[in-house]
Formats: structure tokens, C-alpha cells, sequence
């Protein structure tokens, strides 16, 4: 371990490794843990989509005839977890975070780079082992929220299998999120200002914050929960005089803030892709600092809406309700700067635009249902059902999936000096938007008319929906395959995009592409204006 | 964790390097130990729901006796002292004091575990016997683990600082005042637990 490292920092300047194999090794680089957590998150998010397929196979028919249900509850519990933990926290975190953000900072490498090599090579171990307790007497069937008494009862080498899995992903996560904050905080380049910053730091931080304050909880509670299951003692266990609902209190601390994780850095990431396709300053930027650290603030104290139906009392209900309903306004407050930015721009219609304006698209829709589902009469009426399965994709699926998908597009270049070809991004974005909005909008109906979530059976009548929300599904299963071409022929033989090709004025853009070892020849340039767009070309830097 | 990138860092210029690395390596052990502090919050937010929600079952039995968690928080109190006296002597350059008081924090360390030991094979009730029961267990002992590994620590330190020549000295203290700030850290949180474990 030591001594590759010691072999890249003596001869860091002439050391650029062509081969691929440096994305195998023990890499200090945090633009190559970047790629790492990236290729990682990718092959999880296979594993995960072929789950999901065998979902939407099962549901296509009325009865289990695909599989057992016991099978089931397995692979939408393992389909839940890899997507979350494995797929959407470490790529949209971990990944475009490493990648970028020691560019934005201007800095050479982020402030811990063993800690980030540490929080990487954490995630691959704690994956293969949580796919791989589906071959010891099943894996844990309890879904990924892992209620008790559900988790206690259900066959217990998977769960805890599940357990220590997720409590080495949360470790990760911590590992990077304290990384994050010292590097925005304390890495910056002399005379950057906070306020300099390009808003996918902001992002981070908040996200970060979130990280540090909310996973420690998690991993405290899933550490009772293993008592619970290996040491009966009686923490979660009615039988035993426990009380379930304080793990639902203490698992929706984390889980809830979770989802800001999961999205907060796509709203950095979309906010850094549109001012540079459509040619505009990024509009409002004061309001989305402030909107995103609301969020963070918020984010933090609305975690009971998800239990109205877990015999809260009604002072608690008004409270959680006010509460979320509120975070509608700095998440409204993003979205019209998005519109905003994109309103009157000359707009260049590319793979990584359109992926983030379905997500604009998609994002509001999600948001709506999501008001929708803090009011608790409403929620009361569709908990646990297929609306709130439609809801939650939408923002996880439709938001964040989609930036990462237009991200990739947009920073390929940057990694490796190629473009991608636009034709297959296209298509992959035509084929992604159609399929996951069939897959998903039929789903509100099919909760609003009391389909629940989690079983493998469901009444007859709901079958012709559940059909086409299956064909839906096949073609998002199919929308990776353009995409897995347009990766491998773009770097076999894509066409040289130059160092800038998209003539971006954020600092990454700034230097060769793909960036030397120590990211730019000289000193880190100053970015005072990250979005300066629209001005004559002679006032540019 | 940082003595070799901090050479890859700041190569442009020269001038503050060590200071300013070592401000960020402290900055971002206090990250962690808000980290930390988070899961203990969340044992004490459980436990503190448990006694406003649940009631003891009838015939079940959790009684908590005060004085060796008294003497222990006079132990941990006096622990922190002795710490801080290591960190002056070191300032003054004198590596033997400072490893003397070093061992004598960790002698407190011990004590106070081997004084929880002795509380756990006296208490009238076992890890799974209640709800509380198993609650006490799980929280003092994820601090004892704490309490361990910084007297671990600071065995570790009181060796590295044992002579003028050895890995800590006047110039490098960080390894000195990180685990001080950890052990800070414990020492506060075991008040905290003391308040409410046994004086609520």
C-alpha cells in the first residue's frame, strides 16, 4: 500500500498512468477514487436494475408464479438497499464529489486523501458481502427501512449480514462526508471566497453536514437493532417491552435527511450543467446558497412524516406536517432558478441538457406528490401503497439518476478527453425518460386505488396497469444498453474534445483534459466568477 | 494520515505549511467527534423516550447504586487534569513529565475500567433482563469502548513521546492534542451519561 503510494507522490508530474489498471489499485488521487466510486456505484446499480426487473417481472402477473414470495421480500429488500446504499449515496457523493470538488476548491487533492481511499475501498467489500448473503439461508427480507419486529423475526443471518453492511456504508459515507467539509472549509485557495464557490461545493456542504449529523444515528441504532437480533435483548421487541416506534424515530433521523443526501448533490450537479449548455449565469445564486442550507436545517426535523400512521400523536402530526410542508419553499425556490437560468438562453439541445431538463421535469412532479404525501389525511389514505413507491422514484429515479446520467455526459470529456457520441445519448435519453415515466406515473394510480407496496400478489384488477408499468420498466432495462456503447466506443475511438469543449468557466474546465496527477500545471487559477456567462468574449478570463 | 500528501499539497508555496495542515487535521478530528457525539445523542434519545413511554414490567428490576459511577466521574474528572498537565509539560519541552503524566491518565483509564467491571458483576441485573437493563448496558458499554481506546492511545503516545528524539515533541504535537481532544470528548460524554443514566 505505502509503497505505491510513496512511487506516485516522488514522481507525481511525469507519472500519468494510461492504463485502466490504476483504477484497481490503492490510488491517492481523488480524481481516480472519483472514478472509482463511480465504476463501483455502476456495477451495483446493474445488480440493483436487475432486481428491479425481476420486480416488474414478478408484478406483471396477479399471482407469484415467478418467484417465491419469500424471494421476493429478498430481492426488493437487496433492490432497495444496493440502489440507496451502493448506487445513488457513493456516485452522486462519492464519485462527481472526489472528481470535482478539489477542482472547485482549488486545490490539488482533497485535505484526507488516505481517509477518501479508505472510504472507497470500504464500499466494494460491504456490497459483494450484501449481495452475497442472498446464498446463506436467504438474505434479509425486511426491506430497506429493516422495521422491527419484521427484521427480528424474519431469518436472521441475512439481516445481520444487511446490518453490517449498512453500518460499513454509513462509515464510508462519514469517512467522506468529514472529508468534504474540510476541504471546502479549509482547502480553498487563497482569496476564494465562500461565496466564489461553484454551487455544487454549497451542495456538498449541506449534503456533508447532513452525513456527519444523521449517519452516526443510523449506525448507533442498526447497532441496537443487532442486539435485538443476536443478544435478544428487548430494544425494538414488543415481546420483550420494547418499543418499535422508537426505531422508526431514530431510523427516519438518518433516513430522512438520507434523501437530501441522495438529491441535495444532484441540485449542486444540475446547478453547475445548466448555466454552461444554456450560456447564462446561474440565476439567483445568493437564494440557492441560503434554499440549500434551509433544506439542511429543515431536512433535519420533518423525519416523523413518514410514521403518520405509526400512532404519532396529533400535536406531533401538525408539527412534522408544518414542517415539510416548509421545505417546499427553498426546493421551490431552486426550481425557478433552474427556469430561470434556462429562460431567454441559447440553449444547446445535448445529452447532458436533456437529461437535466427531464430531471427538472421529472423533479417537480415528484416534489408535488411529495407536499402532497406531508399531509397527513392524504398520507394516511395512501401509506405503504404504490403512490408512495411512484413518489419516491421520482425524486431518486427521475431526480437524481438523471443528473448523474447528465452528468457523465457532461464531464466525460473531462475525463478522458473524448466526447460522447451525441446520437446515442439521445437515444439513451429518449428511451430512459419514456420508460421510467411509464414505469412510474401508472404507480399513482395504482396507490391512490390501494395497491400496496412490498407483496408479491395483488388484486386482479390492477393487472393491465401493473403491465404497462412492467413494460416501462423493460425499457429503462434496455436504456443502458446505448448508453454502455456510447461509454465504451467514446473511449475507444471518440472524437478529441479538446481541453474545454463545452467553453465552461468553472475551474475543472480550466486545465488539460484529462487533468494532469496534481490537476494543474502552475498554480490553481482564480475563479471569481464561476458563471460569468453572456458577457463579451473580451471580459472573460 | 497526512505527513505524506502534506508534501503533495502545498508545494507552491512553502511558507505556512506545517500550521496551516495542522489546523485541518484538528478540524476534521472534530468532525468526527460531532460524528460520535451524534450516535451517543441518539443511545440517550432512545433511552430517554424508553423512560418517558415504556414502563418497568411489573417485577422487573433495574436499580442503579451511585457511588462507584461517582468515583469513576471523579476518575475521568481527574484523568482530563492530568492530560492537560501532559500538554504543558511538552510545551516546556520536558518529555519526561509528560510521559509521566501520560501514564498517569492511563492509569486512570484503567482504574475507571476496572471499576466498571466491577459495577457490571454487582449490578442485580444482567444485559437482556429489561428494557433499561439492556439499555444501560449498551450505552455505558459503547463508552467504556471509547474509554478504551483512548487509553490505548494514550499508551501509544506516552511510548512516542518518550524521549527528545521520539515521534512527538514541541515541534509535532498533534498526535498529543488530538487524543486530548478525544479524550476530552469522553470525559464530557460520561458526565452527560452520568446525569442521565443515574441521576434522572
Amino acid at each position: 500500500m505505502t509503497i505505491s503510494i510513496d512511487s506516485q507522490d516522488s514522481n507525481s508530474k511525469s507519472l500519468q498512468p494510461k492504463s485502466w489498471l490504476k483504477y484497481l489499485s490503492f490510488s491517492l488521487d481523488h480524481k481516480v477514487i472519483g472514478i472509482q466510486y463511480l465504476i463501483c456505484g455502476f456495477l451495483f446499480y446493474l445488480i440493483g436494475g436487475t432486481l428491479a426487473s425481476a420486480i416488474r417481472i414478478e408484478l406483471a402477473s396477479p399471482m407469484s408464479d415467478f418467484m417465491p414470495r419469500d424471494v421476493y421480500n429478498q430481492v426488493l429488500t437487496l433492490h432497495g438497499t444496493i440502489m440507496i446504499f451502493l448506487w445513488i449515496v457513493p456516485v452522486v457523493n462519492g464519485a462527481f464529489g472526489n472528481y470535482l470538488i478539489p477542482f472547485y476548491v482549488g486545490a490539488r487533492d482533497m485535505a484526507f486523501p488516505r481517509l477518501n481511499a479508505v472510504a472507497f475501498w470500504l464500499i466494494p467489500p460491504s456490497g459483494l458481502m450484501l449481495v452475497a448473503s442472498y446464498f446463506v439461508e436467504g438474505a434479509a427480507q425486511a426491506g430497506w427501512t429493516a422495521y422491527p419486529p419484521l427484521s427480528i423475526t424474519t431469518p436472521q443471518s441475512g439481516q445481520i449480514i444487511w446490518i453490517m453492511s449498512v453500518l460499513l456504508l454509513g462509515g464510508s459515507s462519514i469517512f467522506g462526508g468529514i472529508n468534504f467539509i474540510a476541504t471546502i472549509i479549509k482547502l480553498r485557495r487563497p482569496g476564494l471566497k465562500l461565496m466564489q464557490l461553484p454551487m455544487y461545493c454549497w451542495a456538498m456542504l449541506g449534503t456533508s453536514l447532513l452525513v456527519v449529523l444523521s449517519t452516526p444515528v443510523l449506525a448507533g441504532t442498526l447497532i441496537l437493532l443487532s442486539f435485538d437480533i443476536v443478544a435478544h435483548t428487548g430494544f425494538f421487541n414488543p415481546v420483550l417491552g420494547g418499543n418499535v416506534v422508537v426505531y422508526q424515530h431514530l431510523f427516519w433521523f438518518y433516513s430522512h435527511p438520507a434523501v437530501y443526501i441522495m438529491v441535495l448533490p444532484a441540485f449542486g450537479l444540475v446547478s453547475e450543467i445548466l448555466p454552461v449548455h444554456s450560456r447564462k449565469p446561474l440565476f439567483g445564486y445568493t437564494t440557492m446558497v441560503f434554499s440549500i442550507m434551509g433544506i439542511v436545517v429543515l431536512g433535519l426535523v420533518v423525519w416523523a412524516h413518514h410514521m403518520f400512521t405509526s400512532g404519532t400523536p396529533p400535536w406531533m402530526r401538525l408539527f412534522f406536517t408544518i414542517a415539510t410542508a416548509f421545505i417546499a419553499v427553498p426546493t421551490g425556490i431552486k426550481f425557478f432558478n433552474w427556469v430561470a437560468t434556462l429562460w431567454g438562453g441559447k440553449i444547446s439541445v445535448n445529452s447532458a441538457m436533456l437529461f437535466s431538463c427531464g430531471f427538472i421535469i421529472n423533479f417537480v412532479f415528484g416534489g408535488i406528490t411529495g407536499v402532497a404525501l406531508a399531509q397527513v389525511p392524504f398520507d394516511i389514505h395512501v401509506h405503504d401503497t404504490y403512490f408512495v413507491v411512484a413518489h419516491f422514484h421520482y425524486i431518486v429515479y427521475g431526480g437524481t439518476v438523471f443528473i448523474i446520467f447528465s452528468s457523465i455526459y457532461h464531464w466525460f470529456p473531462k475525463v478522458t478527453g473524448k466526447l460522447m457520441s451525441e446520437k446515442l445519448g439521445i437515444l439513451h435519453f429518449a428511451i430512459t425518460f419514456i420508460g421510467f415515466n411509464l414505469c412510474f406515473a401508472p404507480q399513482h394510480w395504482l396507490g391512490l386505488n390501494g395497491m400496496p407496496r412490498r407483496v408479491a400478489e395483488y388484486d386482479p384488477q390492477f393487472q393491465f396497469v401493473n403491465q404497462i408499468s412492467s413494460l416501462g420498466a423493460l425499457l429503462m432495462a434496455i436504456s443502458t444498453i446505448p448508453f454502455l456503447i456510447n461509454i465504451f466506443l467514446s473511449i475507444k475511438n471518440g472524437i478529441n474534445s479538446g481541453d474545454n469543449p463545452w467553453n465552461a468557466l468553472t475551474p475543472e474546465w480550466l486545465t488539460s483534459s484529462p487533468p494532469p496527477v496534481e490537476n494543474w500545471e502552475g498554480d490553481a487559477p482564480l475563479v471569481e466568477e464561476p458563471y460569468g456567462y453572456g458577457k463579451p468574449i473580451s471580459q472573460k478570463n | 494520515m497526512t505527513t505524506l500528501d502534506s508534501s503533495k499539497e502545498i508545494k507552491k508555496d512553502d511558507s505556512d505549511v506545517s500550521e496551516h495542515h495542522e489546523d485541518f487535521r484538528m478540524f476534521g478530528l472534530i468532525t468526527f467527534l460531532i460524528a460520535d457525539g451524534m450516535t451517543f445523542a441518539g443511545f440517550f434519545a432512545a433511552y430517554l423516550t424508553y423512560k418517558a413511554v415504556n414502563p418497568l414490567p411489573e417485577g422487573a428490576i433495574y436499580e442503579l447504586e451511585l457511588p462507584i459511577p461517582t468515583l469513576n466521574t471523579i476518575l475521568l474528572l481527574i484523568s482530563s487534569a492530568t492530560f492537560h498537565k501532559a500538554g504543558k509539560a511538552l510545551l516546556k519541552n520536558k518529555n519526561s513529565d509528560t510521559q509521566k503524566w501520560l501514564i498517569v491518565t492511563a492509569l486512570l483509564g484503567i482504574t475507571f475500567l476496572i471499576c466498571q467491571l466491577f459495577e457490571y458483576f454487582n449490578l442485580p441485573f444482567g444485559l437482556t433482563d429489561n428494557l433499561f437493563a439492556s439499555t444501560f448496558y449498551a450505552l455505558t458499554g459503547f463508552h467504556g469502548l471509547h474509554v478504551t481506546l483512548g487509553t490505548l492511545m494514550i499508551l501509544i503516545i506516552s511510548w512516542q513521546s518518550r524521549s527528545k528524539g521520539g515521534r512527538i515533541t514541541n515541534q509535532n504535537m498533534f498526535p498529543l492534542e488530538a487524543v486530548e481532544l478525544y479524550w476530552h470528548f469522553v470525559d464530557g460524554i460520561w458526565v452527560v451519561l452520568f446525569i442521565i443514566l443515574y441521576l434522572l
